[in-house]
């Protein structure tokens, strides 16, 4: 069935001119009108567009045109990346009614390679979450079980590829927003080494941190799409001016000889059991396949979550200062222009947000400054090294992607901070600036899905895919049902 | 150890990044903003005399372009989604006093 193809099929199909792009689309538009209502992945499906950029896909199949490796493959993009002319909101009231005047550079690749947006996915409110709770338009339902979370914050692009309705999707990873939806919604997700893929039109969170990066439900899918989006953008400055890793290349080389450290501080305490062992079975599948497999040590991993929660909201408490009611979406209206601006993101933003801009501004405040947001800073600096020197030892490290498979809707929203420990797997490599992904294994004892997270040095995607690509083919099957 | 914020810490930085909040918000916002900061106190209990803050992953370094004339997004398109504008500028209500 076409809904289950995956992107290398889909485009191949179109190229050859064996299927349209438009009966393609029309496909998965039906499978997001049957099952829609009960996920809500997206917050605006841009039906028309779509088959009009379908429509254009095969005009020029039938003049003899190659429209590109995605031709014709529907994708889902994050709400937080800027499409021209279509409503844009990060799942945020403060955004209300804004259509951006430019496309986000991912979003001009994309189309530049014949992929069709099919709509923009709903998230935790400017990707603060790990839930997809966080939106200002209601929850995201994980497929697998919609009592259960996606995950978050890019809930709704793991949704969608979960549940049929896109083969590919984007996200954007902060602390773990790409890794722990993709882990807890079944689905490959990818946090790419920072400034491989341009962040030109992803509204930022923390800037430092912040990574666009692909769903898929293959290994194979997930590396077109970060060769379609990735490599040098002028538009960004911290786009780093080298060429790609090959990754497709050496999909299939195997893994024979290469290192593979488990992290031991990210697999035991906090860990749950059935997560563990998956982790355990993942790590014999390797050594099956002929990699040496060993204990590695990272020891301020432990800290990183404490430091990202102080680093992330300081970014975010600057980068959010912007929505003052000014330039765009939502203005609440006052006598004066203090007032307006205090009443627009009083009444714009939704309490997560406001927890993190005020955590980062006091972390960033005269007299806190050096005990909370310099020493966080610092604790970046022994985590980068305790990498590094991990990575003298070992080619790639291997742990779990999120401490659980996905908990009930409602669960952590008391508690921040609960929440906040969903991350503690994720947010290292953030902070190192690394690349890590995802990569469904089998089931935990709920019968839902389990990741394992695979973590590599900065520009190490190559070895990180060849890993993740036995990790596939090893993977328990037939348990996770869609 | 004393709480990590008081609740009067938590109003003036609510202040400082122009959020109104009421008087149960300051209160659950007190709460969860002191747990977190509670958790980072491990961190703040680390020796980090000799180790160098990382502001960002890699080396910074200033991009250059050339000073060359390029298009620039639509003006129109732009002051299409200011909540208020007038003759190509953004209106805002008055700065200093109230709108008459």
């Amino acid at each position: 069935m076409t809904i289950d193809d995956t992107a290398l099929d889909l485009a191949a199909s179109v190229r050859a001119g064996d299927r349209s792009a438009r009966e393609i689309l029309d496909a998965h538009l039906a499978a997001i009108e049957a099952r829609e209502p009960e996920i809500h992945a997206f917050n605006l499906v841009t039906s028309e567009v779509a088959r009009d950029a379908a429509d254009e896909i095969d005009r020029r199949v039938a003049a003899g045109e190659d429209p590109g490796p995605l031709a014709g493959v529907p994708i889902a993009l994050k709400d937080n990346l800027c499409t021209r002319g279509v409503a844009t909101t990060c799942s945020s009231k403060i955004l209300d009614g804004w259509q951006p005047p430019y496309d986000a550079t991912v979003v001009q690749r994309l189309a530049a390679a014949g992929a069709i947006a099919v709509g923009k996915t709903n998230l935790d409110e400017f990707a603060m979450g790990s839930s997809t709770e966080n939106s200002a338009f209601g929850p995201t339902r994980n497929p697998h079980d919609t009592s259960k979370v996606p995950g978050g914050s890019s809930g709704g692009s793991a949704a969608s590829v979960a549940a049929g309705f896109a083969p590919v999707s984007l996200g954007s990873d902060t602390g773990g927003s790409i890794r722990q939806p993709a882990a807890l919604c079944g689905v490959v997700g990818v946090k790419p080494t920072y400034g491989l893929v341009s962040r030109y039109g992803l509204i930022a969170f923390a800037s430092s941190l912040d990574q666009i990066g692909p769903f898929a439900r293959t290994v194979a899918d997930a590396a077109l799409v970060l060769e379609v989006i990735g490599g040098h953008d002028p538009a960004d400055t911290t786009s780093i001016p080298q060429a790609l890793p090959p990754v497709r290349e050496h999909l299939d080389d195997g893994v024979a000889g290469l290192r593979v450290g488990i992290v031991s501080e990210l697999s035991g305490e906090g860990i749950a059991p059935d997560v563990a062992r998956r982790v355990s079975e993942a790590a014999e599948a390797l050594a099956a396949a002929g990699a040496e497999v060993g204990e590695a040590s990272v020891p301020a991993a432990i800290y990183g979550l404490s430091a990202y929660y102080l680093i992330a909201p300081a970014e975010a408490s600057s980068n959010l200062a912007r929505y003052d009611g000014v330039r765009y979406g939502l203005r609440v209206d006052a006598t004066n222009t203090p007032d307006m601006n205090l009443r627009t993101r009083t009444e714009g933003f939704g309490d997560e947000v406001k927890r993190r801009i005020m955590l980062g501004t006091y972390a960033l405040s005269a007299g806190y400054y050096d005990a909370y947001y310099g020493k966080a800073q610092k604790v970046r600096t022994l985590i980068i090294r305790d990498f590094a020197a991990a990575y003298e030892q070992f080619d790639v490290l291997l742990s779990p992607t999120s401490p659980t498979t996905a908990f009930a809707l409602g669960d952590k929203t008391a508690d921040p901070l609960t929440m906040y420990l969903n991350d503690v797997c994720t947010i290292p490599s953030n902070l190192a600036g690394d690349p890590a992904m995802s990569v469904p294994f089998g089931t935990g004892d709920d019968g839902l899905p389990v990741g394992v997270q695979v973590l590599a040095p900065a520009f190490g995607e190559v070895d990180m895919f060849r890993v993740a690509a036995v990790l596939e083919a090893a993977a328990p099957i037939g348990e996770v049902a869609r | 150890m004393s709480a990590p914020i008081s609740r009067d810490e938590v109003a003036h930085v609510a202040n400082l990044a122009r959020l109104q909040l009421t008087d149960d918000e300051l209160d659950h916002f007190t709460d969860q903003l002191g747990a977190v900061l509670e958790h980072a106190r491990d961190v703040a209990a680390l020796d980090t005399s000799d180790v160098p803050p990382t502001a960002h992953p890699y080396e910074l370094t200033n991009v250059l372009r050339p000073d060359e004339v390029r298009p620039t997004l639509d003006r129109d398109e732009v002051m299409a989604q200011a909540p208020a504008s007038e003759d190509g500028m953004f209106r805002v209500p008055p700065v200093l006093g109230e709108a008459p």
